[in-house]
């Protein structure tokens, strides 16, 4: 088992899986506290787009998508606080995009494989560049992810007394949806546009049914999508199946047993306590 | 031009085209007003899944679609109840669909081609036969809607007085997440996965902000579908570019002009920021 970690392929996965699980981690936290889910889904299928479009012109599919995914969230982010709730038209841009894919895809020539593995990922084929790329641009998005932490939090719980108190509400909601498209742009490596959620959400809504103070959910959630990445890895040198497929069913296992818990664990408690994503609601 | 019309299989697409564009207009409609978009993108890719599970074990897609998506929408109308959940579950459903789907393709020796026909639309490629099921389908789910019109529509707009009312509100969502399954798995084959959501968001929500009563902007969305899916494969037909591009592109495009015009003309409309519930 041990002997596969002198393939450089196999460090080259380990290195890139493990960076992008951190990441989603702490990041995921803060898309499943801010009920951005299908704002991030939106984002990962404009990282199909830019992959494909990227496949079109010959060059590296995480340039495209990474220029795809910060234009669309800059565009978000121009939406502001109106961001929450407004599916009808993420929804639209996401049609669009898939469609813009879909079109990209079509006027590629080249390997239809290609495709195949922007939707499912491809963490068996990172590059020793991709993965040194993904190193940099992981530990620079975690270190802007520290030094946000405490306003993002509090803009994230109660933007109504945030903002009176000086903090910067509108642009904290601009540079965390590019922080994001950076990590969804990562997470496609190693996931796929498809199972973007396995690292970016799931870990975060299972730690958040079992903790409620905010650095013990981001930890757990961390926790969780390391797990399920390594032992993705481990299990696909092993079985037959592919790396998504273990990292899916993994995750998804621990949002069930989470749900499970959290369903026999005094349910009373929770619904005394509100949780700090409730929207805040104007007095009617 | 018009003598594409004489080729059977351009017959076949507008016929298909044209029955999925009424159904997805008038169900998409409930979807958009309920705030449930996102289960309507989630349920095409989950249909994605279901495909690829019929093709390993050698049945037809739809019946693998079919399993699929329903089994996936009641899921979602048991996990997904406390609105804040709602998105997670959805995601975490989909995600899990996803996975299943990527191993039925690993598992199947060679390349499905009938499943990645499915994820990116084969409305240039359907018989007689799918036509007639697909007719057939259509008509079961418009009925289903009109029978649910009046209930379907007090409880998407107002859910406190419909319950108080008596309206069964779990029941009632419960039932629409499965019509709205169906439908998925019907318009899947048409316009594919990546797709299906510009036919059942698009047409209802650009008629949302154009017209205020429920019976007219299911009409309007109606004319859209159809309009969008005619201009879409006619445009196809004559060029290389793809089908589903077309109708995506040219509902985006309609789309955003009144989005942007109608929201500076009267901001709030309440017929769409309606309460999610």
């Amino acid at each position: 088992m041990l002997d596969l970690l002198q393939h450089s392929f196999v460090q080259n996965a380990f290195l890139a899986g493990t960076i992008v699980a951190v990441v989603s981690g702490v990041v995921g936290y803060f898309v499943v506290l801010r009920g951005q889910a299908f704002a991030c889904e939106a984002l990962s299928h404009v990282g199909f787009a830019g992959a494909t479009f990227a496949a079109l012109l010959g060059i590296p599919a995480l340039a495209g998508m990474l220029a795809f995914t910060l234009l669309a969230a800059a565009g978000m982010g121009a939406l502001g606080k109106r961001l929450r709730g407004r599916d009808v038209e993420i929804g639209m841009v996401l049609s669009f995009v898939l469609g813009l894919g879909v079109l990209f895809l079509s006027l590629y020539t080249g390997n239809a494989n290609r495709a195949v593995s922007v939707l499912f990922g491809s963490i068996l084929s990172v590059t020793r560049s991709a993965a040194l790329i993904t190193l940099g641009s992981g530990l620079a998005t975690i270190a802007i992810m520290v030094f946000l932490a405490r306003p993002l939090l509090f803009a994230s719980i109660d933007p109504a007394v945030a903002e009176p108190r000086g903090v910067p509400v509108r642009a904290l909601s601009i540079v965390f949806l590019l922080v994001l498209a950076v990590s969804v742009s990562e997470a496609v490596q190693v996931v796929g546009v498809l199972l973007i959620f396995t690292l970016l959400i799931v870990p975060a809504a299972s730690a958040e049914l079992l903790t409620r103070s905010p650095l013990a959910t981001i930890l757990l959630a961390v926790a969780i999508s390391l797990t399920s990445t390594w032992a993705g890895l481990v299990l696909a040198f092993v079985g037959r199946a592919p790396v998504s497929f273990y990292i899916v069913a993994i995750s998804s296992l621990f949002y069930f047993a989470a749900r499970g818990i959290r369903h026999f664990r005094a349910p009373r408690r929770y619904q005394e306590q509100p949780h700090p994503s409730r929207e805040v609601l104007p007095p009617s | 031009m018009f003598a594409i019309f004489q080729y059977p299989f351009i017959q076949n697409a507008f016929l298909a085209g044209s029955i999925v564009a009424v159904a997805a207009a008038l169900l998409g409609y409930f979807l958009v007003i309920r705030g449930l978009t996102f289960a309507g993108h989630a349920l095409s890719n989950i249909g994605f899944s279901g495909a690829a599970g019929a093709v390993l074990l050698g049945v037809q897609p739809v019946y693998g679609l079919l399993v699929f998506t329903v089994a996936a929408s009641l899921a979602i109308a048991v996990l997904g109840r406390e609105i804040r959940e709602r998105d997670v579950a959805i995601g975490v459903i989909m995600t899990f669909a996803l996975g299943l789907g990527i191993l039925f393709l690993s598992l199947y020796n060679g390349y499905a081609q009938q499943a990645y026909s499915i994820l990116f639309g084969t409305i240039l490629g359907i018989s007689r036969q799918d036509v007639l099921v697909t007719a057939l389908f259509s008509l079961l789910i418009i009925v289903a809607i009109l029978i649910l019109w009046r209930p379907l529509l007090f409880s998407s707009f107002d859910p406190e007085m419909a319950e108080a009312r008596g309206v069964p509100l779990r029941a009632i969502a419960g039932l629409f997440l499965v019509l709205v399954a169906l439908t998925v798995s019907l318009a899947m084959q048409v316009v594919g996965v990546l797709l299906v959501f510009a036919l059942l968001v698009g047409p209802p929500a650009t008629a949302a902000r154009l017209v205020r009563r429920p019976a007219w902007t299911v009409v309007l969305a109606i004319i859209l579908g159809l309009g969008y899916t005619w201009l879409g494969i006619l445009l196809a037909a004559n060029g290389t570019w793809p089908v589903s591009f077309f109708i995506a592109a040219i509902s985006f495009v309609v789309y955003l002009p009144v989005r942007l015009f109608s929201s500076r003309l009267h901001d709030r409309r309440p017929i769409i920021e309606v309460r999610r519930a």
